[in-house]
C-alpha cells in the first residue's frame, strides 16, 4: 500500500469518525448560543475557539462534517445509481440510437459549468440541503455513465464475454453478471473523487447562502459567517477553511491510493 | 507683441498655477458609500430609503426639512401662519428660488407638488402625510394657503418629509432618471449598479455649500465595504452594514465612527391573523422568549437601544416599556401551554439581506426553540421579501427595521402586512392626528405606545443604531438619521 493510500484513508476516516462520533456526542450542544463568551480564541474549554454566537466551533465542525459528508455521499449515490446504469446501457446498445440519445444527453449536462447550475437550482427551489443534494447528484450523473461506458466498451471485445454471450446469457444479464464487477474497481475510485467534490459543491453553495440553512451547521456558511470577523477572530475562517482542506485532500489522497492499489497493471508492475 | 506681452504669459501661467494649487489643497469632492442603490430618484413615488439618502435636501427640497438633530425647520417656506382653529397654513415662500432648469419656484409648484401626493391615483409612498389636506390655495406667486380638514400638530412635521419635497410640473416626467429640484446640488450622472454623482448648483437660493461634488458609490457587501474604507477607496460609509469592524476603525487614526440613532424600530414582526399568532397568549409568549440584550450583543456587537415598543427611544414622548416583554423563558413556556400549545409549534421565519436580520434570526431561532417554538428561517432577498412577506402577507414572522420617522401610525392599518386590527387603537391614533396642544399629544403617544406593547402585536427589539465610519479630515456629517438622508450642504473637509 502506498503513502498516499494510508495518509488519505486516515485523513478522511479522520473526518467521517467526527461526523458519526457527532450523533452520540459533542463537546458541547452545537446550536446552543452562548452570546457573553462570543469570539473566544481556541483553549482548553472551547478547543476550537468559539464563533460570534459563542458556539462551540469544535461541535460546529463535527456536525459540520455531517451534513457535509451526507449531502455529498448522497449526491454520489445519486450519480451512480443513475449514472452506471445508463452508461452500461449505452455500451451494451454501442451505436445504437439509445446510445446516442445517452450520450449526447450526458454532453449537454456536462456542457454546463457545474456549480452555476447548482446556484440555479437552489435558487429556483428554494435553499436548502435537500435541493443542494439534487443539484451536486445531477452533475454526477454523467461522471460515472460516461466512466462506466468507457470500461465497458473494451470489456465487451473480451473473450470471456463472448463465452458468456456463447452460453446464451442476455445483454443485460451480462452487464450485470460480468461488466459490473470489472467496472467496480474504477467506479471506486471516480466515486471518492466525486466525494471529494461534492464536499467542495456543498461548501460553496452554503458559502453563498443556499446550502443547508440555519441552525444546521454547515463549514461552507460558517466561512461565509467568519467573513467580515476575520480581522478580529481569525480562527473564525481559518478553522471551517482547514476542515474542507484536511477533507478534500484526504479523500484525494484516497483517490489516488485506491487507484493505484487497484490498478492490476501498476500491481503487477510494482510485483 | 515683445518682451512685455511673455513676460505677462508667463506672469499668467504662474498666477494659474497657484490658483490650481490651493484648489488641489482645499479638497472639494467627497465619495460616500451606502449598501443599496436606489430603484429611481424620485422621492415622491416610492418608499425606498435609498431614494432620500442621495437627493434629499441635496437635489429636492420641501416647505420644511429636517435637522441632523431632528428639529425641522423652515426649507422653501421662509415662514408660515397657523390660523387660530389649526385649520389653515398660510406659507409665505422664499423669493428669488430657482430649479435647476432654471424655472422659478412659486407658489404654483407647490399646490402641484401637493396636489399632485393627495390625488386619487398618487403613487406617493406616504399618502397618510397628506391624507388631512382639504384645499391648496395659490394667494400669490409667493404665498399659499393650506386647509386642513381637521387640525393637525404633525403637519409641519409631515412636510419636512422626503415624500413632500417640492417639484414643478415641467421636469416631472423625467423625474426618475434626471430629477429636477430646488436644493444645492444638481443631479450629475448615474453609473447604473456603480454610483450617482451631484454637482454644486452655482444659483442656489441659499448659503453655497463647501463641496463642488458627491458621489454616492453603493457597496452592498459587508467585506467589500471594509476593504473599501480601508484601503481609502471612499471617503464615508453611510451606515455601515458590519458593525464588528466598528472597533478597527475606532483605533485607526485615519477614519472617525460616528454612533448614532436611528429611527429604526427592529422588530420581530408577526402575522397578527395567522393561527395561532392571532391568540394574544401566544404573542406574549413570543415577547416573553426573546432575550433583546443577546441579539442587541450578538448581531450588532451592542450597538442599538432595548425598545419595548415602536417608538423611538430618544422622542422625548417615548415610554421605557421594556419591561411589559422582560425576557421570562418560564413565562412563555406557561403561557404557550395555556393557549393548548404545551410542546410548541412550527412556524416560518423570513429573513432579509441586512445582518440585524440575518444574525438576530438566527439567535431569536434559537430563542424560540428554547421554548419549544420551532422557527424554519427563510432567508429572503428584499424583492422577495417585498413581494411574499410585506405584500403577499405570506410570513408567520419576520424581522425587519421601520425607518421611517414617527410611524407609529402604521398599526392603525389593518391591511399592513402584520395586520394588527384593534379599533381601539385606530380611534387612539384619529384622536392623536386632530391634537394639537403637545401636552395632549404626549400623553396620547404614551397611550399609544401602552396600547400596541399590552397587546404584544410585534416582538420589539432595538432601535437600529446609526454606524457611520468617515476619514478624519470630514466635517458635518449626520450622526444620528432623523430620516434617510445624506445631507451634503454641511459638509466639509477640514484642512
Amino acid at each position: 500500500m502506498s503513502r498516499n493510500l494510508i495518509l488519505g484513508a486516515a485523513l478522511s476516516s479522520l473526518v467521517v469518525l467526527a461526523a458519526l462520533v457527532s450523533f452520540i456526542w459533542t463537546p458541547y450542544d452545537h446550536a446552543a448560543l452562548d452570546i457573553p463568551s462570543k469570539l473566544a480564541t481556541p483553549d482548553n474549554t472551547h478547543w476550537f475557539g468559539t464563533d460570534h454566537f459563542g458556539r462551540d466551533m469544535f461541535s460546529m465542525i463535527m456536525v459540520g462534517a455531517r451534513t457535509s459528508i451526507a449531502v455529498a455521499l448522497v449526491a454520489v449515490g445519486i450519480g451512480i445509481a443513475l449514472g452506471v446504469p445508463l452508461g452500461l446501457t449505452a455500451a451494451a446498445r454501442k451505436g445504437s440510437w439509445l446510445d446516442e440519445v445517452i450520450m449526447r444527453g450526458n454532453d449537454l449536462v456536462f456542457a454546463f459549468p457545474s456549480l452555476v447550475i447548482a446556484i440555479l437550482i437552489t435558487a429556483v427551489f428554494g435553499a436548502g440541503a435537500i435541493n443542494a443534494i439534487i443539484a451536486i447528484g445531477i452533475f454526477n450523473i454523467p461522471v460515472f455513465a460516461r466512466i462506466s461506458r468507457g470500461a465497458a466498451l473494451s470489456l465487451w471485445e473480451r473473450e470471456f464475454i463472448l463465452a458468456a454471450r456463447v452460453a446464451g446469457k442476455g445483454t443485460a444479464r451480462i452487464s450485470i453478471e460480468h461488466i459490473l464487477p470489472n467496472v467496480a474497481n474504477l467506479l471506486i475510485v471516480q466515486g471518492t473523487i466525486q466525494f471529494s467534490l461534492g464536499i467542495l459543491a456543498e461548501a460553496g453553495l452554503s458559502y453563498v447562502g443556499l446550502g443547508a440553512q440555519p441552525p444546521t451547521p454547515s463549514w461552507g456558511r460558517m466561512l461565509a459567517d467568519a467573513q467580515t470577523m476575520v480581522g478580529i477572530a481569525p480562527h473564525l475562517a481559518l478553522i471551517p477553511g482547514l476542515a474542507i482542506i484536511v477533507t478534500v485532500l484526504g479523500l484525494n489522497l484516497l483517490g489516488d491510493g485506491l487507484r493505484d492499489w487497484l490498478d492490476p497493471r501498476i500491481r503487477v508492475a510494482r510485483a | 507683441m515683445g518682451m512685455q506681452s511673455v513676460r505677462s504669459f508667463t506672469s499668467a501661467l504662474a498666477l494659474g498655477a497657484i490658483l490650481i494649487g490651493s484648489q488641489a489643497f482645499a479638497k472639494s469632492d467627497i465619495t460616500i458609500a451606502m449598501q443599496l442603490e436606489p430603484p429611481h430618484l424620485d422621492p415622491t413615488s416610492a418608499a425606498a430609503q435609498a431614494i432620500d439618502s442621495v437627493v434629499y435636501t441635496n437635489v429636492f427640497e420641501g416647505l420644511t426639512r429636517f435637522m441632523g438633530d431632528g428639529s425641522v425647520v423652515p426649507g422653501l417656506a421662509e415662514s408660515w401662519e397657523i390660523s387660530d382653529d389649526g385649520k389653515v397654513y398660510t406659507f409665505k415662500l422664499r423669493d428669488g428660488v430657482t430649479f435647476h432648469d432654471g424655472t422659478a419656484m412659486d407658489a404654483e409648484d407647490v399646490k402641484f407638488s401637493l396636489d399632485r401626493a393627495t390625488a386619487e391615483d398618487s403613487t406617493n409612498a406616504q399618502k397618510a402625510l397628506f391624507a388631512g389636506i382639504e384645499s391648496v390655495e395659490v394667494v400669490d406667486p409667493l404665498n399659499l394657503k393650506v386647509t386642513l380638514k381637521e387640525p393637525n400638530g404633525n403637519f409641519l412635521f409631515n412636510l419636512a418629509w422626503g415624500d413632500a419635497v417640492i417639484v414643478a410640473p415641467e421636469s416631472i416626467e423625467n423625474i426618475k432618471t434626471n430629477p429636477v429640484g430646488t436644493g444645492a446640488f444638481t443631479f450629475d450622472n448615474w453609473v447604473q449598479g456603480d454610483s450617482i454623482t451631484l454637482k454644486r448648483n452655482p444659483n442656489y437660493w441659499g448659503e453655497e455649500p463647501a463641496l463642488e461634488s458627491a458621489t454616492f458609490k453603493f457597496i452592498s457587501d459587508p467585506t467589500a465595504a471594509f476593504a473599501a474604507m480601508m484601503a481609502e477607496d471612499i471617503d464615508a460609509f453611510d451606515n455601515f452594514p458590519a458593525p464588528e469592524n466598528l472597533p478597527q476603525f475606532e483605533a485607526d487614526p485615519r477614519f472617525q465612527v460616528l454612533v448614532g440613532s436611528t429611527e429604526g424600530e427592529t422588530i420581530l414582526s408577526t402575522n397578527n391573523k395567522q393561527p395561532p399568532f392571532d391568540d394574544i397568549r401566544v404573542r406574549q409568549a413570543l415577547a416573553h422568549a426573546i432575550d433583546r440584550q443577546a441579539i442587541i450583543d450578538g448581531a450588532m456587537f451592542g450597538y442599538g437601544t432595548p425598545i419595548g415598543t415602536h417608538f423611538a427611544p430618544h422622542n422625548p414622548a417615548y415610554v421605557d416599556l421594556t419591561g411589559v416583554s422582560a425576557y421570562d423563558p418560564e413565562k412563555s413556556r406557561a403561557l404557550l401551554a395555556e393557549a393548548g400549545f404545551e410542546g410548541g409549534f412550527e412556524t416560518t421565519l423570513h429573513l432579509p439581506p441586512p445582518s440585524y436580520a440575518r444574525r438576530g434570526g438566527e439567535i431569536i431561532a434559537a430563542q424560540l426553540a428554547d421554548v419549544g417554538i420551532k422557527a424554519e428561517i427563510i432567508n429572503v432577498e428584499w424583492a422577495q421579501w417585498l413581494e411574499s412577506v410585506f405584500k403577499g402577507k405570506d410570513f408567520g414572522l419576520t424581522i425587519v427595521s421601520h425607518t421611517e420617522p414617527m410611524d407609529i401610525g402604521i398599526y392603525a392599518r389593518p391591511d399592513y402586512y402584520f395586520q394588527y386590527d384593534s379599533t381601539d387603537f385606530q380611534a387612539l391614533m384619529d384622536t392623536l392626528n386632530s391634537t394639537t396642544d403637545p401636552d395632549e399629544r404626549t400623553k396620547l403617544m404614551g397611550e399609544a405606545q401602552r396600547l400596541i406593547s399590552n397587546d404584544y402585536v410585534n416582538g420589539f427589539l432595538f432601535q437600529l443604531a446609526k454606524l457611520g465610519v468617515a476619514k478624519a479630515g470630514i466635517q458635518g456629517l449626520w450622526e444620528n438619521a432623523p430620516t434617510a438622508a445624506i445631507d451634503l450642504t454641511a459638509i466639509s473637509w477640514s484642512e
